[in-house]
């Protein structure tokens, strides 16, 4: 989904705020949250991309207002709450006030065939172009990159194509690339010469540059 | 963390004034971590030794052992090029987010820089979790638009005429950066070497 969570080139967020000596967990909660949601996790056996679109459809004003474990908390608990675990009110009373959990997921497997790919179609110095599709689920096809013509840099083999099982599709191989895009394509008059952005996609995103 | 107990932050009821307060953060750690217990999904000496690992194990002086073997053993570094994942396993370094690695070279021409833009992928088996500031929107914006220009502020500034390499980790590879050697460190031993390696050299933000 064009998420808010999709933030590659999106402006006006200001300097990076370093923090020196930065410690693992700077509070309690930060560590009891990273391991519940561990728990979750396991416990619901979750997909990857199931629990990151969790976090990809949190309200987009909590998203930019909490901090990564927080986001955590929320992806897990909500998907805790879809598993029928408990109910949003419980959650709500044992937390002794509102307990945000993130929207509805609206996504579906993607129309293509759910069968699995290793053969990849694209060699190393191909040309291509990533399809545009802007899906209302989970992709790891950013949307700075989509319709952008690239340059295969590597090829990394198949591995699980997550944009299925993270809406309830089956686990299906699909070939995996690091392609190159010019800072020039990704952002025209905007980008600088020379400069360049690798993004690592599977074949499913991917097509012939005509 | 003052963020956590103003505002209304939204809301999955479907109306954007929630009537109750927004319970505090520590407090919904501990509703959702007393539903796991009840139903007997919450396994505390094993997600203890899980974290703990996290906090004792895991971190940027894995990394700096890979760098800094990398330095003085050409033959190493080559292997570490061509096939990240068993050169750092060489080390006894692997596992969950280390799985697929690449080792991306800087060179007195090419300045690499890693990032995810769409979440928080990070090599934990050599690097550790990652920062804070890795994870928040202004460097996984900024970082795939002007890098040069997040660099300089950084305090890294890159000269005009070396190229900069973003890669931006959106599958199942994650990228370690393998920073110059610095200069003046011929006499150095190997652990010496490894004392001089950053963190923030090997995602790319700083050179030594």
């Amino acid at each position: 989904m064009d998420g808010v969570h999709d933030l590659g080139g999106l402006q006006g967020f200001g300097p990076v705020e370093v923090e020196f000596d930065e410690p693992v967990f700077h509070e309690a909660w930060e560590r009891r949250a990273f391991r519940a949601n561990l728990g979750a996790l396991i416990a619901l056996r979750t997909a990857g991309g199931a629990w990151r679109h969790g976090i990809e459809r949190m309200d987009p004003v909590h998203y930019l207002s909490s901090s990564y474990y927080e986001h955590w908390l929320t992806s897990a608990t909500t998907l805790v709450v879809e598993a029928g675990l408990v109910s949003h009110e419980e959650l709500d009373r044992r937390a002794g006030g509102h307990f945000p959990l993130s929207r509805p997921d609206r996504g579906t497997p993607p129309e293509l065939p759910q069968h699995d790919r290793t053969e990849p179609r694209f060699r190393a110095g191909d040309h291509m172009r990533v399809r545009e599709w802007h899906p209302l689920g989970h992709t790891r096809a950013p949307r700075y990159v989509q319709g952008k013509r690239g340059v295969i840099a590597r090829l990394d083999g198949a591995s699980n194509f997550p944009d299925f099982e993270a809406h309830g599709g089956a686990k299906v191989l699909d070939p995996t690339y690091c392609v190159r895009f010019t800072s020039r394509e990704l952002w025209g008059d905007g980008g600088r010469d020379g400069d360049v952005v690798h993004v690592d996609l599977w074949e499913r995103y991917l097509e012939e540059d005509q | 963390m003052s963020d956590h107990n103003h505002g209304d932050h939204g809301s999955d009821h479907g109306h954007n004034h929630h009537p109750e307060p927004l319970a505090p953060v520590e407090a919904r750690v501990a509703a959702i971590e007393s539903v796991l217990i009840e139903h007997g999904m919450f396994d505390t000496e094993m997600l203890d030794g899980i974290v703990e690992n996290f906090e004792h194990n895991l971190g940027p002086l894995n990394g700096a052992k890979v760098v800094a073997r990398a330095w003085i053993d050409p033959d190493y570094k080559a292997r570490l090029l061509d096939d990240g994942t068993a050169a750092i396993a060489e080390l006894g370094f692997g596992g969950a987010e280390g799985d697929h690695m690449v080792v991306v070279e800087n060179t007195p021409d090419v300045h690499n820089l890693v990032v995810c833009t769409l979440c928080s992928c990070y090599p934990w088996p050599t690097l550790g979790l990652p920062p804070a500031w890795y994870k928040a929107p202004a460097y996984r914006s900024r970082a795939v638009r002007e890098p040069r220009v997040l660099l300089a502020e950084m305090g890294t500034p890159i000269p005009d005429d070396v190229e900069i390499r973003v890669w931006d980790s959106s599958a199942e590879v994650r990228y370690l950066v393998l920073p110059q050697r610095p200069p003046g460190t011929d006499g150095l031993s190997e652990s010496e070497l490894v004392t001089r390696v950053t963190r923030d050299s090997m995602i790319g933000v700083a050179r030594l």
